[in-house]
């Protein structure tokens, strides 16, 4: 391959990551966000369970994610890490907690102690989807990249958090939700489970206004949004297959094929991250200051051999890593039983 | 403060709380994996039972350290951001060598490991033990080559128009000339530490007179295990060592004390304590010794730190003491376990109280010493951050060329300022000391819990039983809650154990 297809390939292959992360990761996420509606203990370790064996591979596309990009594309990484230094630091904080509330709630008796890692579990992962939706939000937006490939200044958090950004971050939100409902639905049963498919249907009206809501805004005040469509004008049949896929997911729910509905919801994800990458082409990081400061691919590359390697590692590795991620969705199929190695 | 010093404080905290958990996983992954499979061998109950108390164990630790590795792999971006630009081309696809190969097949496999047992056949579960501990030596295995680029650079050129390191031969890179001698140091680092953990709590168990069968059977696997290692790792520390001695003079100068180049052989000192004002040390020193481990003869003196011009030279004070003390803990392993094996041939051993006791404290020797190491390395690799090539002229005097300074390796001094490094700090220590404490807490928990009885008669679990009708579900939920409560502490292995509950705390 020559240097162009090598760096689009890891162009595509980082949106690759991204959606798997967001897809796996996103119903976990979920789960946590619609963790404090349970209402007793044993429906909280049932819905912890839902995700106990699969949280933590599914975390590791998004550590996978990061190398890649530090490896392909090391100056965005380079620029964006450090220009949203404490969003980042947060968003850590965020990851640290949800992972070690998972493995620890459980191991005590005490109220207060499993109060705490209950809330720990909930504000985790809450928060940390919002701040991914506000960072897409932002790159959409075009962040304040200066002249030497850095930014200008450093970012605060309260300047990340404009109207466009927050709405982003709460359909984020609300879509995790969504997608975890829906999990939870296929990995649940009793009184639980019926609770679950009324949260289901209110997170699906969440997740549809707040898809309203984004659109409009991002018509009206993002015009990268709307040039990505008059360059690319094929992407309007994905814009049409998400809209066909999100009515799908009633349909789905409806009729009463749970597996049906999550994978609906999966392609839904997937077709944002998909246009989200549309609309950044051919840049990974957009400057709110100038175009010609823009990180696009070539500029933000990895040399051919590096790229090249790297594709190596991904023809080796990722057959590997399907075929037992496959394996032990597997192995953990079917609905939750709590046992002695329960969390 | 600077933000130099104020992310070199917040690298230095942060891998160094992450490095607490990894060597646990990776020793103790080993020894589950003989655990494990001399019961497939022998059928022996009592070592699927260990194997499962060993796990649980392992999976607290393994949680800690994804939880803290997951910084790890950020901070590059987000501290050190110059650097990231200066080596991603070598040094990225390291890290994401160990997503593919290593994190996918750690996490994945540990699923089957710890919440598996009844899902799959004991012969799959035997296989997801060995891939967990392949796993996590696999994830060593990247990021320790990634390292040893760092302090001994290899099969790359410096692109001086992008100013950046770029990568011309990647086998070269990863078999960098220290990146093997340093793996095998490391891993036997944490192999030691995985035996001295199992040794310390089944020593425990043996003062407790608790789980006898149990405590000695897990402590001798892991004697056996940890001697043999210990006495691997002086042959290993020597070629590590004199590795040091050729590649990075400069470093074993301030491991060594070594402020002037004296003609003749170069003594060693066992212990001391270096004066940076006067350029001297006050201490016991071997003669001739470290002229010996370096050229194996007695003449070659060794390089002086005033062979290196001052911009060049590396603090003395930290890496001394840290090598000092890693070795002499290697020397006290050694000791302790060749002596507690030969008790263990006369079968004198679990009555040797004393010894025992050693045993419950010496993990925390292999901590430090684990913990020593990687300081001494890193803060003897200063004032770099990629090593340059060393190049002795005819004066004597050594050169460093290319390379990278650990100041210009920060982010963009505009972008990250000392105040919001200040804040991270702040943040991390509290988020740390908490997870650690509740760790110590949650890991006190299980041990004093210990393990299950070998013969559990199997009887349905309380709250296993998936809740049917709606009605009287919610009363069930309350007895088997109550039940959980006073059980204080058992709640994971509520079905087992019942003649242990006075235990349970
Ligand atoms: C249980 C742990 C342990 C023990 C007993 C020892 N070491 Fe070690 N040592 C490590 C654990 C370790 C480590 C944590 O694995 C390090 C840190 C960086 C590295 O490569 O390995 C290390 C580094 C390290 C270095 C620095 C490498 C560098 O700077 O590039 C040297 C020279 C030695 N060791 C030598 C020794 C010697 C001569 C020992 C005598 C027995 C010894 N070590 C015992
Ligand atoms: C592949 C693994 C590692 C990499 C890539 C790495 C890289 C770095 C970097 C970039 C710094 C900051 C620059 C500096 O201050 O020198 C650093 C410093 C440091 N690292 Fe490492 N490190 C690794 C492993 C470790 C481990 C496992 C430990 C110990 C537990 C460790 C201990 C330290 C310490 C103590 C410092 C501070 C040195 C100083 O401030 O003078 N490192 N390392
Ligand atoms: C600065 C360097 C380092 C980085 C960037 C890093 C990164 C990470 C990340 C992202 C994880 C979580 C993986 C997951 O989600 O499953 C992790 C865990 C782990 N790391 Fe590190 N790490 C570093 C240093 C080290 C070193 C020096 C070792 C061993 C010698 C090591 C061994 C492991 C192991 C075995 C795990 C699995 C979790 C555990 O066993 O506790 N890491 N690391």
């Amino acid at each position: 391959m020559d240097t162009t297809s090598l760096q689009m390939f890891w162009y595509i292959l980082l949106g690759v990551l991204l959606a798997g992360y967001a897809i796996l990761d996103g119903f976990d996420l979920g789960v946590g966000i619609l963790h404090p509606l349970a209402r007793d203990d044993r429906e909280r370790r049932v819905m912890m369970n839902s995700i106990g064996p699969l949280w933590d591979g599914n975390e590791v596309w998004l550590v996978v994610f990061g190398g890649a990009l530090f490896a392909a594309f090391p100056k965005a990484y380079a620029a964006a890490f450090s220009g949203l230094y404490l969003a980042f630091m947060l968003l850590l904080f965020c990851l640290i907690f949800r992972g070690v509330s998972m493995e620890f709630r459980s191991k005590r008796p005490e109220k207060l102690w499993r109060k705490f890692w209950d809330v720990a579990f909930c504000a985790s992962s809450t928060l940390a989807t919002f701040l991914f939706g506000v960072a897409v939000g932002n790159s959409m937006h075009g962040l304040p990249l200066g002249a030497d490939g850095d930014f200008v200044s450093s970012v605060r958090l309260v300047q990340m958090l404009h109207p466009f950004p927050v709405c982003v971050g709460l359909f984020a939100v609300s879509a995790f939700a969504l997608h975890g409902a829906i999990y939870l639905n296929m990995k649940t049963e009793g009184e639980l489970h019926k609770r679950i498919r009324r949260w289901m249907w209110t997170c699906f009206w969440l997740f549809l206004f707040m898809y309203v809501v984004v659109t409009v805004f991002a018509v009206l005040a993002i015009p990268r949004a709307t040039a990505s469509f008059r360059n690319h004008p094929w992407a309007w049949i994905v814009v049409i297959l998400n809209i066909l896929a999100i009515a799908n997911i009633p349909r789905a729910i409806y009729l009463g094929r749970p597996l049906r509905a999550f994978l609906t919801s999966a392609c839904v994800i997937a077709a944002f991250t998909f246009l989200f990458g549309l609309a950044l082409y051919p840049n990974l990081i957009v400057s709110s200051i100038s175009p010609e400061y823009d990180l696009s691919i070539p500029k933000a590359a990895s040399t051919e051999k590096t790229l090249g390697i790297m594709a190596i590692i991904a023809f080796l590795g990722m057959p590997f890593v399907l075929s037992y991620t496959a394996v032990i969705y597997w192995v953990f199929r079917g609905k939750v039983v709590l046992h002695d190695d329960s969390y | 403060m600077d933000v130099e010093v104020l992310s070199r404080i917040q690298f230095a905290m942060t891998i160094m709380f992450h490095y607490l958990f990894p060597p646990l996983s990776i020793g103790l992954g080993l020894l589950m994996v003989l655990m494990e499979g001399l019961y497939l061998k022998t059928g022996d109950r009592q070592y699927h039972v260990m194997t499962k108390f060993w796990s649980r164990i392992f999976a607290a630790n393994f949680a800690m350290g994804v939880a803290t590795g997951i910084v790890m792999e950020f901070q590059f971006g987000t501290n050190w951001a110059n650097y990231a630009r200066f080596v991603g081309d070598v040094f990225g696809s390291a890290l994401a060598a160990e997503g593919i190969f290593a994190f996918f097949l750690e996490s994945g496999f540990l699923a089957v490991l710890v919440f598996g047992w009844d899902r799959v056949s004991p012969k799959m579960h035997f296989f997801a033990t060995c891939m967990v501990s392949l796993g996590s030596i696999f994830s060593a295995v990247w990021i320790i080559i990634a390292n040893s680029w760092m302090q001994t650079p290899a099969g790359h050129i410096i692109d001086p128009v992008q100013n950046r390191a770029v990568i011309v031969d990647f086998w070269a890179l990863v078999f960098n000339p220290s990146s093997m001698v340093r793996l095998f140091h490391t891993l036997m680092g944490a192999f030691i530490l995985g035996a001295f953990f199992v040794m310390s709590i089944s020593a425990f168990y043996v003062l407790k007179n608790r789980h006898l069968d149990f405590a000695k059977k897990s402590f001798t696997i892991a004697l056996i295990f940890g001697t043999t290692c210990s006495l691997i790792m002086m042959f290993s520390g020597d070629l590590q060592a004199r590795e040091v001695g050729f590649h990075q003079p400069a470093k074993l100068a301030a491991f060594e004390g070594v402020f002037k180049t004296k003609p003749g052989p170069t003594g060693m000192y066992l212990f001391g304590w270096p004066d940076t004002e006067n350029e001297t040390v006050t201490g016991v020193e071997v003669p001739y010794l470290l002229t010996f481990l370096m050229y194996r003869d007695f003449k070659t003196p060794i390089m002086g730190l005033d062979r290196f011009r001052p911009e060049d030279r590396p603090p003395v004070k930290i890496p001394f003491m840290t090598y000092h003390l890693m070795i002499g803990l290697g020397g006290f392993f050694v000791g302790v376990t060749v002596l507690a094996s030969f008790l263990l041939w006369r079968g004198t051993l679990f009555q040797t109280r004393w010894l025992m006791w050693v045993f419950v404290f010496a993990v925390i020797g292999a901590y430090v010493a684990n913990q020593a190491g990687w300081v001494s390395a890193e803060v003897g690799r200063q004032p770099f951050i990629v090593y340059p090539k060393v190049v002795q002229r005819a004066d004597g005097m050594f050169d460093m060329i290319g390379g990278m300074r650990t100041v210009d390796g920060l982010s963009n001094r505009k972008v990250v300022v000392a105040g919001q490094v200040l804040t991270s700090i702040i943040l991390f220590t509290l988020v740390y000391i908490l997870l650690f404490a509740v760790f110590i807490f949650v890991l006190n928990t299980k041990i004093q819990h210990g393990p299950d009885e070998p013969h559990p008669p199997k009887e349905p679990v309380p709250d296993g039983v998936p809740s049917g009708s709606t009605g009287s579900a919610g009363t069930d939920f309350l007895n088997a809650a109550a039940t959980l409560v006073d059980r204080q502490g058992q709640t994971l292995a509520s079905n087992e154990g019942e003649n242990k509950k006075e235990e349970g705390r």
